[in-house]
């Protein structure tokens, strides 16, 4: 395998995926991404200088519209779905000591 | 004919002639869920007592006239990373388990306008990521041609509802193969529309440059009518296209004479299945009988398509799962300490394997001091794939070729080798990097009795082309039915 992902690199990018992996999962992660990392090295055999990156396959510039509220109040109906809730607001844990 | 065996068209005019209710409709195919879902496990929700009380909402408008389309009516199945307000979607994820939208997708929205009954949710990958519908966390969805096989996927329960008549037809959702490839192994009908043709507003996001929605269903007009029916300009989704040639059923017209089709001959080599091979190469010589001109050329660049699509759509789902916190909705841990350990958490035991793969994979292809390296050459390639498809469109109407280079493989042989796996999207790929649109029809089965499907690809916003070559080959087929198993 040419992409040897280290475990320095596999705790970095969990911090950044917000994911929390058991040894195991680390180990199997380790494996999976450097198997990929290698297949998606074949991209480097094509010469891409000059050729600009492509996001979008279509011409689209910005799209703006008037900045008006056309939903009704939802607030019951969003909160419902919060797996904790407290006088109309998302409770979450604290955050400032 | 029994009712659950009419198409989407033949239903709703049967209900125009008062031959059908729409509750009569709407019972035969819940009793036909009730009998088969045992087995092949379309579903995650069946909304039975929703789908009743539609139906004779729907009744009355079609009664006084207020709704005449030509799918009034008609009970479809909804592929469940759309949103539906007040049912249950949970993109086959244990992280949204208990998430009830309170608004309603559009393309859902415009079915619903059109006198659609919303019977249910359909069975996926979890978060649409997978090929097989195996990496749902609500169990397998089994083909109904053969339940010991997968039906593909991502939006194989849509696909196996529509074979197995548990519904009329279905919405799914393409991001690499989606719709087509299912549509394949199931033997129905799918489409993927070109990109921003179908508002992408109330669709849950995996990678929001390739995702399209688009119908999975029994025939092509069904096929032409549903796309013409959920296409629709949206201001709510900025990379909807205002397009004023979506009247598609105008394209079913029998002739193709003169149509050139170029068959890439980069997609026939090595790793097809024979027999897929000669299915597909025999419905292009049906389609040359009729008098389209088809010629073999050499497209390019096809196995640089599957690394490109990886980078890319894994990029894109770490930015768009991120939503996934544990604090709005869905899945919280349990137990935690602080904030980012409760994020940690909740998205660790709420994600499966494979999203959590890709969820790993994006994010490193996007961290810094691999961003240029990955991610930017990702997108350099893509364009290099575009110009490909530009210059095979200067020459062609259409690209024919096999959708996916097997038949449908069997339970759990997938799972295990995630390369492998996304090999099996080669063929199919390259049309979500290129925004185009790609149709799947039966073109035969294997000698196992597996449906193979044909692959017709356009250049963007040329459906039309599909639909008139995939209509006309329809016709010449004959009826595609699947032998029903006891």
């Amino acid at each position: 395998m040419a992409n040897i992902i280290s475990d320095e690199t596999i705790d970095y990018v969990g911090i950044l995926a917000k994911l929390e992996l058991s040894e195991e999962e680390k180990e199997q992660a380790k494996k999976d991404m450097g198997s990929m990392l290698d297949y998606i090295d074949k991209l480097s055999e094509l010469d891409t200088e000059g050729v600009e990156p492509m996001s979008h396959v279509f011409h689209v510039s910005n799209v703006f519209r008037e900045d008006v509220v056309t939903n009704g109040d939802d607030r019951e109906a969003i909160l419902k779905n919060a797996p904790e809730e407290k006088d109309g607001m998302f409770v979450v844990p604290r955050t400032f000591e | 004919m029994s009712i659950v065996s009419m198409t989407a068209v033949e239903l709703a005019a049967a209900i125009k002639k008062h031959e059908v209710t729409v509750k009569e409709a709407v019972e035969a195919v819940l009793d036909n869920i009730e009998k088969k879902e045992d087995t092949y496990h379309c579903y995650v929700t069946v909304d039975r007592e929703g789908a009743l009380k539609q139906a004779e909402e729907i009744q009355k408008k079609i009664d006084d006239g207020t709704l005449n389309g030509p799918l009034a009516g008609v009970p479809v199945a909804i592929k469940d990373n759309m949103c539906t307000e007040g049912l249950l979607t949970t993109c086959s994820s244990k992280i949204l388990y208990n998430f009830v939208p309170t608004f309603t997708s559009e393309a859902v929205l415009n079915l619903q306008k059109a006198g659609a009954v919303i019977l249910g949710k359909t069975n996926m990958d979890e978060f649409a990521m997978g090929s097989t519908t195996e990496t749902s966390a609500y169990g397998v969805t089994r083909n109904p041609w053969n339940p010991e096989h997968v039906p593909g996927g991502s939006s194989g329960g849509s696909a196996a509802a529509v074979a197995a008549e548990e519904c009329f037809y279905a919405l799914g959702s393409d991001t690499g193969g989606s719709i087509r490839q299912p549509a394949s192994f199931c033997g129905v009908v799918g489409l993927k529309p070109t990109y921003g043709t179908v508002s992408r507003y109330g669709l849950i996001a995996y990678g929001s440059s390739l995702d399209q929605i688009g119908p999975l269903c029994k025939d092509v007009t069904d096929c032409a009518t549903i796309l013409e029916t959920i296409a629709s300009h949206d201001s709510k989704d900025s990379t909807s296209v205002e397009r004023q040639d979506t009247d598609f059923t105008s394209a079913l017209v029998e002739d193709v004479k003169g149509m050139k089709i170029g068959i890439p001959r980069d997609y026939f080599g090595e790793g097809l299945n024979p027999e897929v091979k000669e299915a597909v190469l025999k419905a292009a010589e049906v389609l040359k009988e009729k008098g389209a001109i088809v010629e073999e050329f050499d497209l390019s660049l096809v196995e640089y398509a599957i690394p490109t699509y990886y980078t890319i759509a894994a990029a894109e789902a770490s930015s768009n799962l991120e939503r996934f916190d544990g604090i709005k909705y869905g899945y919280r841990t349990e137990e935690y300490q602080g904030l980012h350990n409760m994020y940690k958490k909740s998205r660790s035991e709420g994600f499966g394997a494979e999203v959590k793969r890709r969820i790993m994979l994006g994010s490193f292809v996007l961290s810094s001091g691999y961003y240029d390296a990955y991610y930017l050459k990702a997108l350099r390639v893509k364009a290099l794939i575009k110009k490909a498809f530009d210059e095979a469109f200067a020459k062609y109407d259409v690209i024919l070729g096999p959708v996916a280079p097997t038949t449908a493989p069997k339970i759990g042989e997938s799972l295990s080798d995630p390369i492998q796996m996304y090999l099996g999207d080669i063929y199919t790929i390259s049309i979500n990097l290129a925004g185009l649109p790609g149709l799947s029809i039966p073109c035969g089965t294997d000698s196992k009795g597996l449906p193979i499907g044909m692959q017709l690809i356009g250049d963007c916003f040329k459906e039309k082309n599909l639909i008139r070559a995939a209509y006309t080959y329809e016709k010449a087929r004959g009826a595609f039915v699947r032998k029903e198993e006891n």
